[in-house]
């Protein structure tokens, strides 16, 4: 057997000596979504950002432009609420999945 | 005489285009690593047996230019040949000659020598080195590819199809290799993406190498879109020769037996499986302690490793295995392994290989990314290819097949033709801990001391039922047989199904879960 270090994998509540690929072990675990983190669903540019820590928001309204693939998508609050952090500004390159407001 | 002056005429014809994109193209070849196309080709191929044809095809564009561009067999070379004695077709894309791009005349030579070999029935090898479409030739070299792809559908399960990735294979002409059976790739030289670094950077400002996004190494790790690894072209022909030499020349003939060979007695049958159902083991020990000569030809060997699948021989005919690796991910089921274990047997199911499937799994990886992954789309495609397999399907269970995991491998149920059990099978719905914990949750929860009414319980039920002799009293299983057992039964049961015939239900396709 070529050397790689083996760990436990619980299957059924029985544990298996086995390696553990590299996938599995890297892999993101799931959180649930949160309606007020805004967040990136795709790599791109924040063209403008509509609203300041401390802004009252409404449900549906415009929070990011975020420039991707030619195309400005407006992100828009799922929740009413206060602005409690603004993570970015205009002209930054954000990747996919990054938090950019978050709205308690 | 005007016959020899004719003669030396078509010498030094060749000569000319003997030398592709002249010698400063082909010095820039070399210092790559890489071969000519005619060099792999004659690599590949038995001594002097390439007939090379359309040597003297010539584009005829006229636009930007093209009209005063000399393009030397437009840039790919095909023909016919032999690899240790077996008709193939080939073709190889000469990067050399305008980057080895794609206009019209390139993609019809190369459809020419596809159409000859569905014809012929014989194997076509496919040699990609390309930087992609002749964007000067527009959409002709649009309906070029689509050509290309038409055909690789057409012979897919007809006749064995290679890709040897020898240099860039980018964008659209990605699709050629991802329709054929077996895609080889060599380290440093193979380039496969849809989109390259440079749209990625620009598009999404993500930034990476050609090498880490579509090298040879990811194709072989992460996409699975690749089957073979080398680090060289040298060690990629071999392979190439290798498998050409296992599989049949088409579908309707089989392999080509050799003389039958004793396993290697380094391999022990008798010691290779711990008794201990949580331990690991290398299952490819299992394979060579059966195969003839201990030899075992693996197909993507590097990706989704928790199933093994490859080719051997047993009393000298091909066979394919499919096995489940005990020593990576405890040999569970997951997405990707369903995907790798369903495409190969669905590959033996086309070309005549008898399954040899070897049993030993846990069940299905739990997880919310496997769930979310479509494992119940992807576990469906392992389902889907062994109970439309018609070829012989001879099922080893050598240690756990547990629930919905037992059903998948080959079982009985799926129309397994011989399913033998281990003594130490434990075929069972789940592993002792798990049922016990269910079905005595109020026993063990009630009793003075759980822990200890939970492993009276746990013994109870390996005692009666993590064996395989329950699975045999239904005649699911045939034959409780010993280890050192495996190969002679493996052989009377190949034996036995040698004229196996079976008729499905008429139907143009079905529909399986891709």
């Amino acid at each position: 057997m070529e050397k790689r270090e083996t760990a436990k994998l619980c299957i059924d509540q029985t544990g298996y000596t086995t390696r553990i690929s590299k996938r599995y072990a890297q892999r993101v675990p799931y959180a649930p979504p949160v309606p007020g983190r805004i967040t990136t669903f795709i790599p791109g540019t924040v063209l403008e950002v509509l609203v300041k820590a401390g802004d009252t928001v409404t449900e549906g309204q415009d929070i990011v432009i975020i420039e991707a693939m030619k195309m400005k998508n407006r992100l828009k609050s799922h929740v009413a609420g206060k602005v409690l952090s603004v993570n970015i500004k205009a002209g930054d390159r954000v990747p996919k999945g990054v938090l950019l407001v978050e709205i308690g | 005489m005007a016959l020899e002056k004719k003669i030396r005429e078509l010498k030094e014809r060749r000569e000319k285009i003997l030398l592709g994109g002249g010698e400063e193209a082909i010095e820039k070849q070399k210092s790559m690593g890489k071969n000519t196309a005619r060099e792999r080709i004659l690599a590949i191929l038995d001594e002097g047996s390439f007939c090379e044809y359309d040597m003297f095809v010539e584009h005829d564009a006229r636009d930007f230019g093209m009209d005063k561009k000399h393009l030397p067999s437009d840039g790919v070379v095909i023909g016919t040949g032999a690899v240790d004695g077996n008709p193939v077709a080939i073709f190889a894309q000469d990067f050399t000659v305008a980057g080895g791009s794609l206009g019209l005349m390139h993609s019809r030579k190369i459809t020419k020598i596809m159409d000859h070999a569905l014809k012929m029935r014989i194997p076509l090898i496919g040699i990609n080195d390309s930087g992609g479409a002749r964007i000067q030739e527009g959409v002709n070299s649009l309906a070029g590819y689509g050509e290309i792809f038409f055909r690789n559908t057409i012979s897919s399960g007809v006749i064995p199809q290679i890709s040897v990735i020898l240099g860039p294979c980018a964008g659209g002409a990605v699709y050629s290799p991802a329709l054929t059976d077996f895609v080889f790739v060599v380290e440093n030289i193979s380039k496969m993406f849809i989109t390259g670094p440079e749209v990625i950077k620009t598009v999404l400002g993500e930034e990476i190498s050609m090498e880490d996004l579509g090298g040879a190494r990811v194709h072989c790790e992460i996409t699975g879109n690749a089957h073979f690894f080398a680090v060289s072209e040298a060690e990629c022909f071999s392979q190439i020769k290798k498998l050409i030499s296992l599989i049949p020349r088409n579908n309707e003939v089989k392999a080509k037996p050799i003389l039958a060979a004793q396993p290697d007695n380094r391999y022990n049958i008798e010691n290779i499986v711990p008794g201990d159902a949580t331990m690991p083991y290398d299952v490819k020990d299992v394979i060579r302690a059966v195969a003839d000569s201990s030899d075992f030809f693996e197909v993507q060997e590097m990706w989704a490793r928790n199933m093994v699948i490859g080719f051997g021989r047993l009393g000298g005919k091909t066979v394919g295995f499919v096995a489940n690796q005990p020593m990576e991910m405890a040999g569970v089921l997951d997405v990707d392994s369903s995907d790798k274990a369903a495409r190969f047997i669905r590959y033996c199911d086309a070309f005549n290989v008898p399954l040899v499937t070897l049993v030993d799994l846990p069940g299905y990886l739990p997880g919310v990314d496997q769930e979310h992954a479509g494992v119940i789309r992807h576990g469906a495609k392992l389902l889907y290819a062994y109970s439309e397999a018609t070829v012989p399907k001879l099922t080893v269970i050598i240690r756990k097949a547990y629930g919905g995991g037992y059903i998948a491998m080959s079982s009985r149920h799926l129309r397994a033709d011989f399913v033998f059990a281990w003594p130490g099978a434990e075929i069972a719905v789940m592993g002792p801990e798990g049922a016990a914990n269910i079905i005595f949750r109020k026993e063990i929860t009630t009793a003075a001391d759980p822990d200890e009414m939970r492993r009276q319980k746990v013994d109870e039920y390996r005692e009666k039922f993590a064996n395989p002799y329950v699975a045999a009293s239904r005649g699911y299983v045939d034959a409780v047989i010993e280890p050192s057992e495996t190969r002679k039964m493996l052989l009377h049961a190949l034996e036995v199904s040698e004229d196996k015939y079976v008729q499905m239900p008429k139907k143009k396709h079905g529909i399986p879960p891709f």
